[in-house]
């Protein structure tokens, strides 16, 4: 018994009238966690009941205090008929359990119910007292910190960076089940919302096991998930990465994590592991699959591609892709070999903590300083499934009654269920990694899992950025090989990360390579493509701009196998022209890498959609683009030879055009370069990707076009034709707005502290009259643009400003729908400001191309100073001091710099949108993806907020059809989210991602139904202005807004 | 392709000033959209018709679901679901209780029950205001006048404190309050030069001086009597007000009240000659309505004898306002020097007000 939770039910208001004749209610509440229920008494005739309960205790487990959410019923007393149910509330109070972030949850909850949405508000106060556990075999992990953020959070230290942690937990969902269908929509949603809220609470619990096996104390860069299967269950599985964090107790005086010279730093982070069954569970126990001897999944049977369950790279037969690899063998023997040996050797090496793990992957996207030294490419792996019913004769079994025999324990389907979907999921990584070796590479950062399900097939996803870290944070010994000399200790940083982590002659790729334009010592490619964010002192030109390829192919519909194997055969094509798409883009806005690319394809019933999106950038280190040329088949005609050098004019131009849009002016030392032929104009890709159908041998496409001139466009037919005139038809943001999806926007680093997340969803019928690939890409393209036109408009009052963390997800949720989700967030920034310090950057770009080891090493030991020295995009001011400190200003200088940063203050309390009004009884909570808040400095970490949430309805027009109804929703899923922040006593939620908003409809019956999961890490901040001496006109210009809301209220 | 589905939704809830006004002026999407075109905005923003339309129809989502909550301000400050900064609350509400002068010269005095409301798309075609804003303001007026309607103290606090309006506004729903509860006639022809402003000027001058609440002459500590309400004309007082008759009634008294005034304002007045001869009937007319207050009928005829029986011949007279002013404040200080007239506080309860009241009135 180690755990009492204590609740006391408050009060409510605003509660709807439940009794017609009195238009009042009689309201009590039902506290329930685990299998005890509490109820307060009736309070009679009140809408705005004042319980005042006493202590409702529970005496429960802390395995159970993990995973059960405790649940509030507010119920209508009614004396001769059943009592009605107003609604609930869920709260998660695995917060309660870490000794850092919060100690109560006391505030003003939403009341929420299925049907009718939200009703009224209850005041509740929880409390929990934690009894130490001595029990070595606990099957709890209370303690483990987890944060969505994908970096170190900005109060902690990284002490070790354990690596990858992952974890799946099936259960059949309660929406498929029989009793489905003799029971009430309300009920049956609200079994759905209860049991995905215990299988996350597990899933954590779960987690944290794993993270405390391997003597971590957090996860960062926690991704949880669900993938609703239909009939053959419900999966929920999350991935992170394991740290070993360290509080700083106060922000000023503490070293960043990298330049600690700890011997901790040493540590391992990963290791590679040959006997990977030291886990209980997780994706090694492909070969349990055969020990339970569950019959083999039907993906299995009926994919003979994908039914290998050992993980040996073999080549296989199979519904491959299309080109053969051009990959040399030998060179990527030697390499694995090589990284192979070198991580046995740190694997032998004795340290106290070394873990065993099997994948070196790292969900974080931006990391300490130095941790990162060459990033090697994208690697991606894709893999249809077929989902089974394998819970199907059960439900016959119960439904008939005849046949009871297979009236199995549901437990033991569910224990077999998670191996399969583990296997898939190892076989994927397995790929990921391969790859990421293929690339010489030994770790992938920035990695991601998704799916996509459409009846019963089902796209398994996984991407990430193949990349060797530093060995101060592998191990104290030498690395030998071909890695051995990238790993010196005086890389320069503002271009390492470029340079190539394989070997030049052994390129796993044909690739074009130059010495790097910052340094001239190493190799650089002329393209990056990368999942992670801009490191911090990655040295860049200009600002960035968000980059999409957009795609759609018409696919048969079609059953099952012949369903799979037609979308395996539609994926290579599809990921190649979107890979095109990207590098014609990136070229016409003459940059020249891309960050935090996420290639999302989804499948529909006739149709499969690839959306990619990223933030293109100029990295000073690389080389400048080469233009893209324009070349007819047939030059024969007259007038069309006089269309095509139209069409190359307009090119141009547009190039032209978008270099100094985004102020793109490489400093002069390249201008060499800019002027002469590239010398040898193969384009090629760092994408590595596949299927898993397709053997190893042949996974990695060539999107290196072979042996043509690949910044050629020929057009030969109209569909080349159509490529060209949707290149051009992307409209750049009106002035004064900027867009990326990365957390901020390289080149702009003078953030004022207004924001403005926001969820933007459109749903488009596609007239079935003509469907064809080009209808479609026009379409799907238009919906794109509008859609960014929209936001455009909207935000227009923030200007200037940028779209950051822009977060695209396509889905297909009935044949001629095509759903669109968008959440970002505008963030303002001061223009003058801009100026000034893109200059310095420019002087900072200069200075590092005359590579100053001195300022190199200077350059940790600056941000020491720094208050935020771990994180990798300090706001505002800290940028700006850090951004002087990288160029090597002197200190009297520099504080200068700083003082000019103060308007920056005095401006955010001249912004109207975020008065802290005195007089309001609601605390504003902020919402925003990112992982800080620009202006403010984050105090402390409450927990993650983790919420899934139906809301159903049966009078969709009278809610305003459609659009009214998810307005309403998602207006709804914010609130309760603020709320439950507020709750914990934070202002803001960071990191926050709406991972799935799924919509469905049935306009004929009246009907729609909505699942949405949000996630993210509750925080209290502290705006910056607050924390320094009060300036003189801050109380006036607080005065000013608190001033017009008073008169109101008095 | 057809858009199935559009929106948006900010953590703060984005509110478009300009949308918001169309939409509280009754216009549909498609008219809203037509006139935010005219307005230039494409041109300004570079946007599109499609941009435009979907933003309208966001906007007006919106405000379809904060209206409920517009209800009942008070609510708005603690709900919830939309985070709106306090100064973007107090203009959606400002707004939204905002009325038309023309709409309320309709209106003002009439029993705001369903017969008013369905004269409501007459009004509509006459004022040229949209049938859906005049329901907004009708609803409001008989809102605002429910819910304060039983309650007791001060007219204006209670209205501040239940619909969160600013001090201004709260007064001008005193008014509108205080006129529909007694249905003060207000549409005469003879009293179309009339403002809003001048009947709600005189509406708080007697909700100050001739409502019970008003009794005890302390007005700012309002006293919870067992009915101290604002709304209501202190029937007493207006029982009271028939002693005044002597005034007139009595020759003597009337001669001497005359001859007060006219040897105090010998000179002054560039009307005297006019006010001499017409004194009679002048102070017949103001003492005769003050006299008639008891039945309810008079009452609400109010504005209507006063602007009969003083306004129109000042008028004919061509008066100006000075000697009106001059002539009411002697004429009201004069009763207090005739010896056998007892009603003095009685007098310049009735007096004082109504001498604001006609000074108001007398205007083109």
């Amino acid at each position: 018994m180690p755990g009492k939770l204590k609740v006391k039910i408050v009060a409510g208001r605003h509660l709807p009238v439940m009794d017609r004749a009195s238009d009042l209610t009689d309201a009590f509440v039902e506290v329930k966690f685990g299998n005890t229920t509490f109820k307060t008494d009736v309070y009679l005739k009140s809408l705005n009941p004042q319980w005042n309960s006493e202590w409702f205790k529970f005496e429960v487990d802390d395995e159970d205090l993990q995973d059960e959410p405790l649940q509030i019923t507010v119920l209508d007393h009614d004396t001769y008929s059943a009592n009605d149910a107003i609604g609930k509330v869920y709260i998660d109070i695995d917060p309660l359990l870490y000794s850092e972030a919060a100690t109560v949850i006391s505030g003003w909850f939403p009341i929420y119910d299925t049907i009718h949405g939200i009703r009224g508000e209850i005041n509740v106060v929880v409390k929990v007292d934690l009894f130490n556990d001595l029990n070595r075999f606990r099957q709890s992990s209370c303690g483990v910190k987890f944060f969505c953020t994908t970096s170190i959070p900005k109060c902690y230290r990284a002490v070790i960076i354990h690596g990858f942690v992952e974890e799946l937990v099936v259960n059949e969902d309660p929406e498929y089940q029989w009793i489905d269908r003799i029971r009430t929509p309300r009920a049956s949603n609200e079994a759905r919302q209860r049991l995905i809220s215990l299988m996350s609470g597990e899933l954590q619990r779960k987690i944290g096991l794993k993270v405390l096996e391997m003597r971590g104390n957090a996860v960062v860069g926690y991704l949880q998930c669900f993938d609703l299967e239909g009939e053959s269950g419900l999966v929920v599985r999350a991935i992170g990465t394991a740290c070993t964090l360290d509080k700083l107790s106060s922000p000023a005086a503490f070293l960043p994590a990298c330049n600690s010279p700890s011997k901790e730093m040493k540590e391992i982070p990963f290791n590679e592991d040959p006997n990977p069954n030291t886990h209980s569970s997780g994706p090694s126990t492909p070969l349990k699959n055969q020990t339970y001897s569950f019959s083999p999944s039907k993906s299995y049977s009926r994919q003979s591609s994908s039914s290998d369950t050992d993980l040996s790279l073999t080549p296989k037969t199979g519904m491959g892709s299309g080109s053969a690899g051009k990959e040399g063998g030998p060179f990527k023997a030697l390499l694995r070999q090589q990284t192979q040996s070198a991580l046995e050797q740190r694997g032998g090496s004795p340290h106290k903590f070394c873990r065993r793990r099997e994948f070196p992957f790292f969900t974080l996207t931006a990391f300490p300083p130095g941790f990162l030294v060459h990033v090697g490419g994208v690697v991606s792996a894709r893999s249809v499934k077929l989902l089974d019913r394998i819970h199907n004769p059960a439900f016959v079994g119960i439904m008939g009654n005849t046949r009871s025999y297979k009236l199995l324990d549901w437990n033991s389907f569910n224990s077999d269920e998670p191996e399969t979907r583990d296997a898939w999921w190892a076989e994927i990584r397995q790929e990921i990694k391969s790859h990421a070796k293929a690339l010489g590479c030994h770790a992938v950062v920035g990695y991601s899992e998704s799916t996509s399900i459409c009846e019963e097939v089902c796209i398994l996803s996984a991407s990430g950025t193949a990349a060797v870290l530093n060995p101060r944070f592998l191990q104290d010994g030498t690395v030998e090989g071909c890695l051995e000399q990238r790993l010196e200790e005086n890389l320069p940083a503002g271009c390492g990360f470029c340079h190539i982590p394989y070997d030049e002659l052994n390129m796993p790729f044909p690739a074009h390579l130059t010495y790097c334009y910052n340094c001239r010592k190493q190799k650089v490619p002329d393209v990056l493509f990368t999942t992670i964010d801009l490191p911090m002192d990655a040295a860049v030109i200009g600002k960035g701009c968000l980059i999409q390829a957009r795609l759609c192919r018409l696919k048969k519909k079609a059953q099952a196998e012949a369903n799979a194997t037609a979308i395996s055969n539609l994926l290579p094509f599809m990921e190649y022209e979107v890979h095109t798409q990207l590098m014609n883009k990136l070229k016409l806005k003459g940059m020249n890498a891309l960050f935090g690319l996420r290639i999302q394809i989804s499948v529909g019933e006739n149709m499969l959609m690839g959306l990619a999106s990223a933030t293109g950038v100029y990295l000073a280190a690389l080389p400048t683009p080469g233009g893209i040329q324009i070349a007819g088949k047939t030059p024969n005609d007259g007038s069309y030879e006089q269309h095509i050098s139209h069409m190359q004019k307009k090119i141009n131009d547009t190039i032209a055009k978008n270099k100094e849009l985004y102020e793109i002016n490489p400093p002069e030392i390249s201008e060499e370069i800019i002027g002469s032929p590239i010398p040898e104009p193969r384009q090629r890709s760092r994408l590595l990707r596949s299927q898993s159908e397709s053997s190893d041998e042949v996974t990695e496409l060539d999107l290196s076009h072979g042996k043509k001139d690949a910044f050629v466009l020929e057009i030969d037919d109209t569909d080349a034709m159509e490529d060209v005139h949707s290149l051009l038809t992307d409209v750049p943001p009106p002035s004064g707005f900027y867009s990326c999806n990365t957390e901020i926007m390289p080149g702009i680093n003078n953030w004022t502290s207004e924001i403005q997340m926001f969820t933007s969803v459109r749903v488009i019928r596609l007239s079935s009259l003509n469907l064809t690939n080009q209808a479609l890409n026009k379409n799907f393209n238009d919906l794109c643009e509008n859609l960014l036109k929209s936001l455009y408009f909207k935000l227009r009052s923030m200007i200037p400003c940028c779209l950051c963390h822009v977060n695209f997800t396509v889905s297909l949720p009935e044949d001629e729908l095509i759903q669109v989700t968008v959440t970002a967030v505008a963030i303002t920034f001061d223009k003058n400001q801009a100026l000034q310090t893109t200059k310095t950057h420019a002087e900072k770009s200069l200075q590092r191309a005359s590579t100053d080891n001195e300022e190199l090493l200077q350059f940790p030991l600056e941000l020491c100073s720094d208050s935020l020295p771990s994180h990798p995009f300090p706001p505002a001011k800290e940028h700006l001091e850090s951004a002087s400190s990288n160029s090597g200003i002197p200190a009297a200088q520099r504080a200068v710099t700083v003082e000019k940063a103060s308007p920056v203050g005095e401006g955010n309390f001249r912004n109207r949108s975020s008065p802290p009004c005195a007089n309001s009884t609601v605390g504003v909570v902020k919402m925003t993806p990112l992982s800080f808040i620009p202006g403010a400095k984050i105090t402390k970490y409450l927990g993650i907020i983790n919420m899934f949430f139906i809301r159903e309805t049966t009078s969709l027009r009278e809610e305003g059809g459609v659009s009214g109804f998810l307005h309403a929703f998602i207006a709804e899923v914010f609130a309760m989210v603020r709320a439950h922040v507020a709750a914990l006593g934070g202002n803001a939620v960071v990191s926050y991602i709406m991972k799935q908003c799924v919509f469905m409809e049935n306009p004929n019956k009246n009907q729609a139904q909505c699942l949405i999961n949000v996630s993210g890490d509750a925080v209290v901040f502290v705006r910056e202005s607050e924390l320094e001496v009060v300036s003189t006109q801050q109380p006036a210009a607080n005065c000013q807004p608190s001033c017009t809301g008073g008169e109101v209220t008095t | 392709m057809t858009s199935e589905l559009d929106i948006f939704v900010g953590n703060t809830t984005l509110i478009d000033e300009d949308v918001y006004r169309l939409w509280l002026d009754g216009y549909s999407v498609s008219d809203a959209v037509a006139l935010r075109v005219r307005s230039g905005i494409l041109e300004q923003t570079g946007a599109t018709a499609a941009v435009l339309q979907s933003d309208t129809m966001d906007h007006y989502r919106t405000f379809q679901m904060l209206e409920r909550l517009l209800h009942a301000p008070p609510k708005l400050l603690h709900q919830l679901i939309f985070q709106i900064p306090p100064s973007r609350q107090a203009l959606l509400i400002e707004r939204y209780y905002a009325f038309d002068e023309a709409f309320v010269r309709e209106v003002l005095g009439k029993k705001l029950s369903k017969g008013t409301k369905k004269d409501l798309d007459d009004i509509s075609t006459k004022t040229g205001i949209t049938l859906k804003s005049c329901r907004r303001q009708f609803d409001n007026f008989k809102r605002v006048f429910k819910v304060v309607e039983e309650m007791r103290g001060s007219l204006v606090d209670n209205i501040q404190q239940h619909f969160l309006l600013s001090d201004r506004l709260a007064r001008d729903y005193a008014a509108i309050v205080f006129f529909a509860n007694n249905r003060f006639e207000t549409g005469k022809k003879k009293l179309q030069y009339l403002s809003f402003g001048d009947f709600a000027f005189c509406a708080e001058l007697m909700i100050q001086n001739w409502t019970l609440g008003a009794v005890g002459e302390a007005p700012t500590d309002p006293d919870p009597q067992a009915d101290d309400m604002d709304m209501d004309l202190d029937k007493e007082f207006l029982q009271d007000l028939k002693e005044l008759k002597v005034l007139v009634a009595d020759k003597d008294l009337l001669d001497l009240h005359k001859s007060l005034v006219c040897t105090a304002l010998r000179g002054k007045l560039g009307v005297f000659s006019e006010m001499e001869a017409n004194f009679k009937n002048l102070s017949r007319g103001l003492v005769n309505v003050a006299a008639k207050l008891t039945h309810n009928k008079d009452v609400r005829d109010l504005f209507v004898d006063l602007v009969e029986k003083f306004v129109e011949p000042c008028r004919s007279d061509h008066w100006p306002l000075n000697d009106v002013r001059l002539f009411l404040n002697q004429y009201s200080a004069s009763v207090h020097s005739l010896d056998g007239f007892r009603h003095q506080a009685l007098w310049d309860r009735y007096m004082g007000t109504l001498r604001g009241c006609l000074l108001r009135l007398c205007h083109d």
